[in-house]
């Protein structure tokens, strides 16, 4: 499975439809709406960007709705799910039930929020989610321990968000690029090259722990994964990949939205 | 009613760890640990021991004879200017450098505004070996730029942070940041009562020590207990041991920049709700639409749109009064100690200063201000405005004193 991210209002305001359509028409499977927020913790600075822009550009979570209302993306719920994808303090003001309502009208199928803390999701929380049918997706990382990952799973519908490295969003530091890349020849082992193989490998063996641990939710990977080659080695992995920088670098270099989805096809 | 942290982490409605899950091993690990390392032996011998012969504690608790004169009470300054590094921000960094040593930490980050608690982090760091990385928001790096030559020249790596308002809630992302991207060998020292739990608890524990002093030093309770908030941690010091004792009315003072509804201001009580930063529940400054606003104040220190999550529940059971001072009464306060007493505070402490003007003691009560930092950071916005005095400066700024001052600033 293909998931694409984009912030909404991003590169212009009225871009979000624009590019959902592109999206769906071009074969992805699943699109992740990114609600812009002025300080998102997660995010390296592709994304940090365009949610600045899209701020100043004066998208709101109340006029993304208004947006999505009227979105023909809207009618094929089942064929491709759409997520939000945001931070707690937007959601907190615009009032938890109220969200999930207008999520659920417009056609949202899950949401992911960072940092909604997992107890107070289900001592408060979940029921509303539920009501409006909608999934709630949490993340893990290669730190986080065997117990709360069975717990995240317990806990979850939906899936369950891979982060692929410890790191902020579109992999900011080299080391975490490679993992995808094919094993260099013997001859290539520079220290340097040495280095980011191993990181690599590391990742790998995170894969495949993970894989093995045969949760009930299905597993996306994200972070990091920008091109057809990330692409593929996640899928040997999980059931899909998540492409979110990436493609925001894509669209702010004027790219269109269809031609991003079959280069990493 | 207790103040204090609860089992959750939260004080009241306020607190809580809300982080993305990248950040939660490293968060958990702190929580299941910092109590039970600050309470043994080994910590706290060594502590007590960095306080008093490095630190420079206790500090003392000043009798303002000129100032009490003034304002007809009788007005205590506790000295946390006269603390190595010239702020109250080591008691709270040598607090985390053993925690962080005991952890196994090799790799330190922090955050600055005024650069009080960069420096304060450069300096144990270079006590105890540790690689050091401050963020500071660009801005901040221009005015204040003595601190930032320190955190250098104690071996610290400054890193601009270039994105919002390019000041401290802009480094506070940028450490998360650089957290998430270093999660086993990296401490996260934050310098304030700000963060997720356990840290507000945390730094606020590690600076309770000014209110104790403040206690034995004065051998009866104050009071007022006077202090400025930013993210609060030299009032939540200041206060900590009184917060049981509700007969000491405690005043903590917010930066209202150029004025509370001239859109630069960083008075978050009045202009903020709950919400959402950095890691925890608190009163915050922002749009309907939940965005952060970007504070203002004259004082790299206090320009921060949250607060610590025990102030916001100080605030909202109402065991402080929250009050504001503009960056023109902040400036003439601190002219004013200065003249009086010969002391020169640093920005973020005139700011509680400027409340004296406003607070009306009786002749037979006890004020303790608390003078968190010393002003050497601040001479060059000093200097600038003692060249330029403003029209609304009440104290005398333009007698023939002022002027000459005036004078000599020019040559």
């Amino acid at each position: 499975m293909l998931s694409i991210y984009f912030t909404a209002g991003f590169p212009n305001l009225e871009d979000t439809n624009i590019i959902l359509e592109e999206l769906v028409q071009s074969g992805a499977d699943m699109i992740e709406i990114g609600i812009p927020f002025s300080d998102p913790l997660a995010d390296g600075p592709v994304i940090q960007h365009s949610n600045e822009v899209a701020l100043k550009n004066g998208m709101t979570l109340k006029l993304l709705f208004e947006q999505l209302e009227k979105s023909k993306v809207k009618s094929q719920k089942s064929k491709v799910p759409m997520i939000l994808m945001g931070y707690l303090n937007p959601v907190l003001q615009f009032g938890v039930e109220n969200f999930c309502k207008r999520a659920s009208e417009v056609g949202i199928s899950g949401v992911i929020l960072p940092d909604l803390p997992m107890d107070e999701y289900l001592s408060d929380y979940k029921p509303i989610f539920q009501k409006y049918n909608l999934s709630t997706i949490f993340l893990i990382t290669p730190h986080t321990s065997e117990k709360r990952i069975r717990m995240i799973d317990d806990n979850s519908d939906g899936f369950i968000y891979m982060v692929s490295s410890s790191s902020t969003t579109g992999c900011p530091s080299p080391r975490c690029s490679d993992w995808g890349k094919p094993t260099l020849p013997d001859g290539a082992n520079t220290r340097h090259g040495a280095r980011r193989q191993g990181k690599g490998a590391e990742t790998l063996k995170y894969f495949s722990r993970i894989k093995n641990m045969n949760l009930k939710n299905p597993l996306m990977i994200g972070f990091g994964i920008s091109d057809r080659q990330s692409f593929s080695t996640a899928c040997q992995y999980a059931h899909g990949a998540i492409i979110g920088s990436a493609f925001i670098k894509h669209l702010e270099n004027g790219g269109e939205a269809g031609k991003f989805v079959s280069q990493i096809r | 009613m207790s103040y204090q942290v609860n089992e959750k982490g939260c004080y009241g409605s306020f607190g809580g760890a809300y982080i993305p899950e990248m950040l939660f091993p490293n968060v958990e690990e702190l929580r299941e640990n910092y109590l039970k390392i600050i309470s043994s032996d080994k910590f706290q011998t060594e502590f007590q021991d960095l306080l008093r012969n490095y630190a420079g504690r206790p500090t003392p608790l000043y009798f303002a004879k000129r100032l009490s004169e003034r304002y007809k009470t009788n007005i205590f300054l506790k000295r946390e200017d006269l603390l190595h590094t010239g702020a109250h921000k080591i008691n709270n960094t040598l607090g985390q450098i053993l925690i962080a040593k005991h952890l196994g930490k090799t790799r330190i980050i922090a955050e600055t505004g005024a650069g009080q608690h960069g420096v304060a982090t450069a300096t144990v760091c270079a006590l105890k070996g540790l690689e050091c990385i401050v963020y500071m928001g660009e801005v901040d790096i221009e005015r204040q730029a003595p601190n930032v030559a320190r955190m250098k020249m104690l071996g610290a790596k400054v890193v601009p942070a270039k994105s919002g308002s390019k000041t401290l809630k802009d480094a506070t992302n940028e450490a998360i940041r650089d957290w998430i991207n270093n999660p086993v060998d990296t401490h996260y020292i934050i310098g304030s009562v700000v963060g997720p739990h356990p840290y507000p608890d945390m730094v606020a524990r590690f600076q309770s020590v000014i209110s104790k002093e403040i206690k034995e030093q004065l051998k009866k309770n104050p009071d007022y207990v006077i202090a400025c908030v930013g993210g609060g941690s030299n009032a939540a010091g200041a206060f900590y041991n009184f917060l049981d004792d509700e007969k000491v009315k405690l005043i903590a003072v917010e930066a209202a920049g150029k004025g509370i509804n001239s859109g630069h201001s960083a008075a978050t009580m009045v202009l903020g709700k709950p919400g959402i930063i950095h890691g925890s529940k608190t009163m915050l400054m922002q749009t309907d639409d939940g965005q952060i606003i970007e504070p203002y104040s004259i004082s790299a220190g206090l320009d921060y749109p949250g607060v610590g999550p025990i102030h916001a529940n100080l605030f909202k059971t109402g065991r402080s009064k929250f009050v504001s001072a503009t960056d023109d009464e902040a400036l003439q306060a601190a002219y004013l100690l200065a003249k009086l007493e010969g002391i020169i505070p640093a920005l973020e402490s005139a700011h509680a200063l400027a409340h004296l003007e406003k607070l009306n003691a009786k002749e037979n009560e006890t004020v303790v201000v608390n003078l968190s930092g010393r002003g050497d950071k601040d001479m060059a916005i000093y200097i600038k405005n003692m060249n330029n005095p403003s029209p609304t400066l009440p104290n005398g700024a333009n007698t023939r004193h002022g002027a000459r001052r005036q004078g000599k600033g020019e040559n």
